[in-house]
This record gives C-alpha cells, sequence and structure tokens, in this order.
C-alpha cells in the first residue's frame, strides 16, 4: 500500500461527476418505482369500478345519478401535456444559457438563463392550473377521490405528479431567485443541471401517464 | 501496553472541544453517526427483546394468561416491526456509516448532513411509533399490516396509524441514507481501489443501498393508499367497491422480499470481512462472493409471491415463483460453501467474532434450508401460518443476520471505540446465545409441523405442543441472559475494555492501517490501493496466497501523536443542528396527522402545513448554509 500526495482538500471523484449528479440519478431510479407503483395500481383497477363516473366510457342510472358522458376531456389534457412538454425546451434554454454564458455569441434572448427559468416555472403552473380545473371540474361532475376505485386511482397517480410538477416550480423559482441576486454562470452549471434532470424526469413520466390513463381505452 | 501516550476512545475530539450532548446532536461525522445507530439500535434490540420474552412467558405452557389476546396482537406486531425496521436494519445502517467510508479510503460520505438527516429521522421514527404504547395503542395488525384487515371497518383507533405513519418516516431515512452511499461507494474511492478490489462488506452494502432504493417507494405506495383509504376515504383497499384483495400483498411483499436481502446481506458482508482475518487467508472465490450477491439481489426481486401461495394465484404463478425460489438458493449455497473453503486449510484463530461468524455459516444454512422447503407449493400449504415458518425466519433473522452483526461488532468494536470488547464476558454470550437460539427456535419446527398456529395468543393443553413450547420458553430465558451479557460487555469495555491498537486481529482492509479509534479525517493522507487485502500483501510472507502478520505487527500501538485536521489542513465539514430539526419537524408533519382520527381535522391541517412549513425553512437554511470552511 502506497499513500499518494493528496492532503489538502477534496481528492478528485472517483468517475469525475459531482455527488450530486450522481444522488440524482440514484434518486430518480427511486422515483421510478414509486411511478411504476401508482401507475401499475391505477391499470390494475381499471375497469373494476363498481359505479361511475367513468374514465372512457358513458355512464348512466343506476350506476350514475344522471347520465353522463365520458369524463376524461382528452383535446384539454392534450394542450396541458404540450405545456408540459414545452417546459422542457425551456429547460433545456435555461441550462444551455447558464453553461455557455458570457461565451462570445450567446447573448441576447437564448443567453439570459433568467428568461429561460421563469418560462420554465411559468409553463410548470400553466399545466398545474389545467390539472386545477381538471380535478374541479371532475368533482362538479361527481366524481372525487371516494367515489369508486377509479376516483382513487386517478387523483392519487396524477395528485402525485402535480406534486412532483409542484416541488419542480419551487426548485425552478429558487434557481430564479439565486440567478437575480448574484447571476448564475458556468460554474453553477450543476445546480440547473440537476434541478433539468428531475424536471425532464417529470416531464417523462407525464407522457407515461398521458398514454396509459388518457389515450389507451 | 503502554496507556498514557494511547489515545482512549474519542479523546482526539475531547481534545478539540468537540464533546458534551451538543457534539452529538449536531454531529455530521460518519462515524460518530454510525456510533449513534449502533447504540440506538442495541436499546431497541433491548425493547424487542422484551417483547419476545413477554409472548414466550405467556406461551411456556397451555392457557398462559399474562396478557390479553389484544396486547398479544400489539407485543407480535411490535416484536417483529421493531427487530427489522429498528434494530437489523439499523444495526447494518451503522456499519455501513462507520465502515464503507473507512474501507474505500475516503474521509467522510458524499453528503454527511444528509447522512446526519437519515440518522435523525430514524430516531425520531422510532420514537413516534413506539409512543403508542404510551397510549395503548401500539400497532396491532402484524409487521405485514395485510389490507383489508388493517383498513377503517376492521382496524378502527389509532394502533395502525401508528404503524404507518412511522414506518413511512423511517422509509424517507432508510431512502436518504440510500442515495448517500450509493454516491460515496461510486464516487469516493480511493486512487487504484477498482469496485473489483473494495472489501465484500462494501460490497453488500453497495447491493444492499439498491435494493433500498427500488424497494422502499413500493411500500411507500402502499402505506400511501392506506393513509388515504383511512384518513380521506378512498377504495384501493374497500372490496365492496371492487378492490382487489391482494393488492397490498403484491405491493407488501415486492417491497417484502427484497426486504428479507436487506437484513442479510450486511451480516453476510461482514462474516465475509471475519472469516478470512481469523483464518489468515484471502476470501475464497472473492468475484463469485460478489457475483452471487448481485444475483441474489436480482433473483430477489422476482420471488414475492412465494409469500402468497395460500391465497390460490393458480397453478401458473404458483409455479414460476416456486422455481424462480428454488433459483434463489444457488447463490445462497455458493457463498455459504465459499465461506467454508476460506477456512479450510487455514490456520484458524477462534476469537468470539470468529466464532459468531461461523454460527451464522452453520445456522444461516439450517434457515436456508427450511426457506427451500416451502418453495414447494404444496408443501408451503401445510406450513403456512404455522409456528414452523416462525421457525425458519427466526433462523435466517436472528441465527443468520443477528449472529453476522454481532461477529461485526466484537470485530469492529476496537476500531469503532479504541477498545477491545472481553473475550472472556464474550465467550459467554456467545455460548449462551448459541444454545438458547437453538432451544428457542429448533423446537418450532415440530411445533409448527404438529398444527400449532403463528400469532394465537394461548393455546389449549394435549395438542402436542407444550414441551415444544415449553423448550423455546427456556431458550428465551437463556436468550435473555446471553444478550444482557453482551451488552455488559460492550457498557463496560467502553471504559475498561484493553486499549486497542490500529489493526488489532492483523486484518488485510484499509480501515486497519489508521488508529482506533479513527482520527475525524480518517486519513491523513488518502492511500492508493494495489490489491485487494492492501495490509496483507500477499505471498510477501513467503505464503503463497495466503499471509502472515506477526503478532509484533497485531499489537503495534496507535501513534503517540496524532495530528488534528487543522495541522494537516485538511477541511473538516461544520457541526450543524439543521438536519436534526428538518427530521424533526418532517416527523411532526407525519404525526399530526393522527389528529384526523380524533375529529380534530381543522386542527390536524393547520398543524401539517405549520410543520412542513417550518420543514422547508429549516431544509432552506441548510442547503443555503456551507457544508464546510472554503477549500485553502
Amino acid at each position: 500500500m502506497a499513500t499518494a500526495a493528496v492532503t489538502h482538500g477534496h481528492p478528485p471523484t472517483t468517475t469525475g461527476l459531482d455527488h450530486r449528479k450522481v444522488a440524482i440519478w440514484a434518486f430518480i431510479g427511486s422515483e421510478c418505482m414509486l411511478f411504476a407503483s401508482l401507475i401499475s395500481t391505477y391499470l390494475i383497477y381499471k375497469g373494476r369500478s363498481v359505479v361511475g363516473p367513468f374514465p372512457h366510457e358513458a355512464c348512466n342510472p343506476p350506476l350514475c345519478a344522471t347520465p353522463l358522458h365520458a369524463i376524461l376531456n382528452i383535446p384539454v389534457t392534450s394542450i396541458s401535456t404540450f405545456v408540459l412538454l414545452m417546459s422542457s425546451l425551456t429547460m433545456v434554454l435555461a441550462l444551455a444559457a447558464v453553461e455557455n454564458k458570457g461565451k462570445p455569441g450567446y447573448g441576447g434572448l437564448f443567453g439570459s438563463s433568467r428568461l429561460w427559468l421563469m418560462a420554465t416555472a411559468i409553463l410548470g403552473t400553466t399545466f398545474l392550473g389545467f390539472q386545477a380545473y381538471e380535478f374541479t371540474s371532475f368533482v362538479n361532475e361527481g366524481l372525487t377521490i371516494r367515489t369508486n376505485l377509479f376516483g382513487s386511482s386517478f387523483f392519487t397517480l396524477t395528485g402525485f405528479h402535480g406534486a412532483h410538477v409542484t416541488a419542480g416550480v419551487l426548485w425552478l423559482l429558487t434557481l430564479f431567485s439565486i440567478d437575480m441576486k448574484r447571476g448564475l454562470g458556468p460554474k453553477d452549471a450543476l445546480l440547473v443541471d440537476i434541478s433539468a434532470l428531475y424536471w425532464h424526469f417529470v416531464d417523462v413520466v407525464w407522457v407515461a401517464i398521458f398514454t396509459l390513463v388518457y389515450l389507451i381505452h | 501496553m503502554a496507556t498514557a501516550a494511547v489515545s482512549p476512545a474519542y479523546a482526539h475530539t475531547e481534545e478539540s472541544g468537540k464533546s458534551g450532548i451538543w457534539s452529538w446532536l449536531t454531529t455530521v461525522d460518519h462515524k460518530r453517526i454510525g456510533a449513534l445507530y449502533l447504540y440506538t439500535a442495541l436499546a431497541w434490540f433491548a425493547v424487542g427483546g422484551l417483547e419476545a420474552l413477554i409472548m414466550r412467558i405467556q406461551l411456556q405452557g397451555p392457557n398462559g394468561h399474562v396478557v390479553s389476546a389484544q396486547r398479544f396482537n400489539e407485543l407480535f406486531t411490535m416484536h417483529g416491526t421493531t427487530m427489522i425496521f429498528l434494530v437489523i436494519m439499523p444495526l447494518s445502517a451503522a456499519f455501513f456509516n462507520f465502515l464503507v467510508p473507512l474501507q474505500i479510503g475516503a474521509r467522510d460520505v458524499a453528503f454527511p448532513r444528509l447522512n446526519a438527516f437519515s440518522y435523525w429521522v430514524y430516531l425520531f421514527g422510532s420514537l413516534f411509533m413506539n409512543s403508542s404504547w404510551i397510549f395503548g395503542m401500539a400497532p396491532n395488525g402484524g409487521w405485514f399490516g395485510y389490507a383489508p384487515l388493517t383498513t377503517m371497518p376492521y382496524s378502527p383507533g389509532l394502533n395502525i396509524d401508528f404503524w404507518m405513519l412511522g414506518l413511512q418516516i423511517l422509509g424517507v431515512s432508510s431512502l436518504a441514507a440510500a442515495f448517500n452511499f450509493i454516491t460515496t461507494i461510486i464516487n469516493m474511492r480511493a486512487p487504484g481501489m477498482n469496485l473489483m478490489r473494495m472489501p465484500i462488506f462494501t460490497w453488500m452494502a453497495f447491493i444492499v443501498q439498491f435494493l433500498l432504493v427500488l424497494a422502499f417507494p413500493v411500500i411507500t405506495i402502499a402505506l400511501v393508499f392506506l393513509q388515504f383509504d383511512r384518513f380521506f376515504g378512498t377504495n384501493f383497499y374497500t372490496m365492496t367497491q371492487g378492490a382487489d384483495p391482494l393488492l397490498w400483498q403484491h405491493l407488501f411483499w415486492i417491497f417484502g422480499h427484497p426486504e428479507v436481502y436487506i437484513l442479510i446481506l450486511p451480516a453476510f458482508g461482514l462474516v465475509s470481512e471475519v472469516l478470512p482475518t481469523f483464518s489468515r487467508k484471502p476470501l475464497f472465490g472473492y468475484p463469485v462472493m460478489v457475483y452471487s450477491g448481485m444475483l441474489i439481489a436480482f433473483l430477489g426481486f422476482g420471488v414475492w409471491a412465494h409469500h402468497m401461495f395460500a391465497v390460490g394465484m393458480g397453478p401458473i404463478a404458483d409455479s414460476v415463483f416456486s422455481v424462480t425460489t428454488m433459483l434463489i438458493a444457488i447463490p445462497t449455497g455458493v457463498k455459504i460453501f465459499n465461506w467454508i473453503f476460506t477456512m479450510w486449510g487455514g490456520n484458524l484463530r477462534f476469537t468470539v467474532a470468529m466464532k459468531f461468524a461461523i454460527t451464522l455459516v452453520a445456522l444461516f444454512t439450517i434457515g436456508g434450508i427450511s426457506g427451500v422447503m416451502h418453495a414447494s407449493p404444496p408443501a408451503d400449504l401445510q406450513q403456512t401460518d404455522t409456528y414452523f415458518i416462525v421457525a425458519h425466519f427466526h433462523y435466517v433473522l436472528v441465527a443468520g443476520s443477528l449472529m453476522g452483526l454481532w461477529a461485526g461488532i466484537y470485530y469492529y468494536f476496537p476500531k469503532i471505540t479504541g477498545r477491545m470488547l472481553s473475550e472472556s464476558l464474550g465467550n459467554w454470550h456467545f455460548w449462551l446465545a448459541f444454545i438458547g437460539i437453538n432451544l428457542t427456535f429448533m423446537p418450532m419446527h415440530w411445533s409448527g409441523l404438529y398444527g400449532m398456529p403463528r400469532r394465537i395468543y394461548t393455546y389449549d393443553a394435549g395438542q402436542g405442543w407444550d414441551s415444544y413450547n415449553l423448550a423455546s420458553s427456556i431458550g428465551a430465558y437463556i436468550q435473555a441472559v446471553a444478550w444482557f451479557l453482551g451488552f455488559w460487555n460492550i457498557w463496560r469495555s467502553r471504559r475498561k475494555g484493553a486499549i486497542a491498537g490500529p489493526n488489532p486481529w492483523g486484518a488485510p482492509s484499509l480501515e486497519w492501517s489508521i488508529p482506533s479509534p479513527p482520527p475525524e479525517y480518517n486519513f491523513a493522507a488518502i492511500p492508493t490501493v494495489t490489491s485487494r487485502y492492501p495490509l496483507w500483501e500477499l505471498g510477501s510472507h513467503g505464503v503463497p496466497g495466503g499471509a502472515v502478520i506477526s503478532d509484533e505487527d497485531a499489537l503495534k500501538p496507535n501513534p503517540t501523536h496524532i495530528p488534528t485536521a487543522d495541522e494537516l489542513g485538511i477541511p473538516i465539514p461544520y457541526s450543524t443542528i439543521k438536519p436534526l430539526f428538518v427530521a424533526l419537524f418532517m416527523t411532526l408533519m407525519f404525526g399530526s396527522l393522527l389528529l384526523i382520527h380524533e375529529d380534530k381535522l381543522h386542527l390536524a391541517v393547520a398543524l401539517v402545513i405549520s410543520f412542513a412549513f417550518l420543514m422547508t425553512l429549516s431544509l432552506y437554511a441548510w442547503l443555503t448554509s456551507p457544508l464546510e470552511p472554503a477549500h485553502h
């Protein structure tokens, strides 16, 4: 056994990656199992509700008090899905702006990390607004988290996703306020990088939810 | 042996003014956090053991009525929950914390403050769950908490609420620690420490972290469903609404079976450290030990439904899970043989640690064999819910995990405290535990096969179980004496044990190259590793494939002067109370949910929001404060 001359400060990491980058990937792996459990439960309970309203089928008395159309509003949710997908684009632009800050030819609109961080947060909030509208209209039509298996599994699954988006928005706003206070530059790229990984993950989960819950009958 | 010149336990921290309760509340040092885990888990071990003892007093003879049926339900639920989540997992965590950075040649874990947070969440979560005893409402649904039994109509009262909220809190601790250790092991290895040179304990720790990361979210969701059902009236486990009565069982065991390997693999790792040292031979088939650990973990995700053969899943599911369960016996058997071959032809030294380790090899095999027996569904239908199952899992958990963990305690105590545990007291401890364990759990095979069901609080005479139960109870009393001696040994040796040098056992890995106890910064200079057994430098003593450490080497005292971190210019993370506050507010936030069932919904909501706010505030304070002084 020999000893190297590293005594001061910290030795470089084994992989060359920052600890936080490794940790966020482990976290995302864990989150995959979290959403897999939620989505599986939704799919297992699909079609098993004994009373309406139902996601894709009309519901008539006696299963529903009044005749009701299929409750999922696919056109409206398609718009909110588009909004969330676009937020991934702005997130990429925000990271690029931070990484390339100060480089020649990277000024102006594309170089403004504040703009793109705020844009991502706003798009995320818009998505949450759509979700609030959706939840409210479902409750008005008689579907609550207590009504049937569909209500329980739907609200829990999409609610958990919404909570993740909310955490992401708070994270983005925190970065934005740091950016306003002292400016984010290439040195801080990692801070934005890990939030971007999280944000894209939450976005990808929504793609799975939109496909499995909304599009497939 | 020199005494004045050699530093006693934690002298170096006392010198630098870091002692007293406050220093323990604010510590972010992985070694001190490891010690906190160790002592806390041992305290819960005493509590969980007491619960078992009361049950054994009740079952000692027919028609025992020391406690009521209701109290008995609480006892077996809390005994199981305590031993699994508050004893064996945290004891493993104690070794992850203490050993992993030392074994890979690092100065701390990747996220020291997150590490402190994990410990405080564990402490507060365990206190929260056990506070249910004060209210006379201890959890009573079994450690597996089967829904719909645990839903409101069948389990009113706060008992189950304490259980599910407590487990949810403890899950946060395990997950946070798992992210931390995955990062530490991937990213903080000393130069030359490639994956296939890592000590086998670190390997098993690494594998266990992946099990935690992938298995815990599943029970988190199962518990969320249960919470929503109980608090908000959702229908996940409501059969009249069309719910699947097996949903909980599937989700629980998808977590629960990997959990079994979360409990045993760290002990396997410790034994794989102890056996080579006291055989003075390298571990036989190191790569195969690594691969079989991975294979056990991988297959562990595909066997969960063997816990559910009795529910009638049909021949196809039964066959598949039967085969995968039998498959998993192969890598486990490989490990057993590798340990035996490690000892074969070695220069064996029968220290107490070695005896505990050999006991794991021998007795875990018994538990493993009875395990393969109920891999066969027809046999399982006969054995399920009987004392045969109780015998099986106590052989793997007590005679397996706990024996391995105590081997680790005897082996690493000198490194943790700087003092040796007493070998003579240890021998009493070991032999009484060995006799007690076998006398307690071996007869349960027979009482089970003669039809004694699990979880019954009393039984009539004349069913052929009386003498087996008496034997089990006598065994439990012997165990009580044995474990007490173990505690006494630790208590006494902390102050009076012989002073340990850096490497009292003549062991091969990096943690034994530094003083005992290690200085705050672990390694004055980060070592460069060139072999799997850096302190043995294989073959240099003329023993082919083996090593001889002379007694002089082994008894070498600690250096007389251990420089401080300041002298060496090594940045040490600041102590901080913030992780404790985040953990405290998080526990209070979850705990406030109990008020929902006391018909105080508004108060509950107000408290949850307040504590969530305070938690977020503490979290921001933590994240915005620097970890350590700026580098020079």
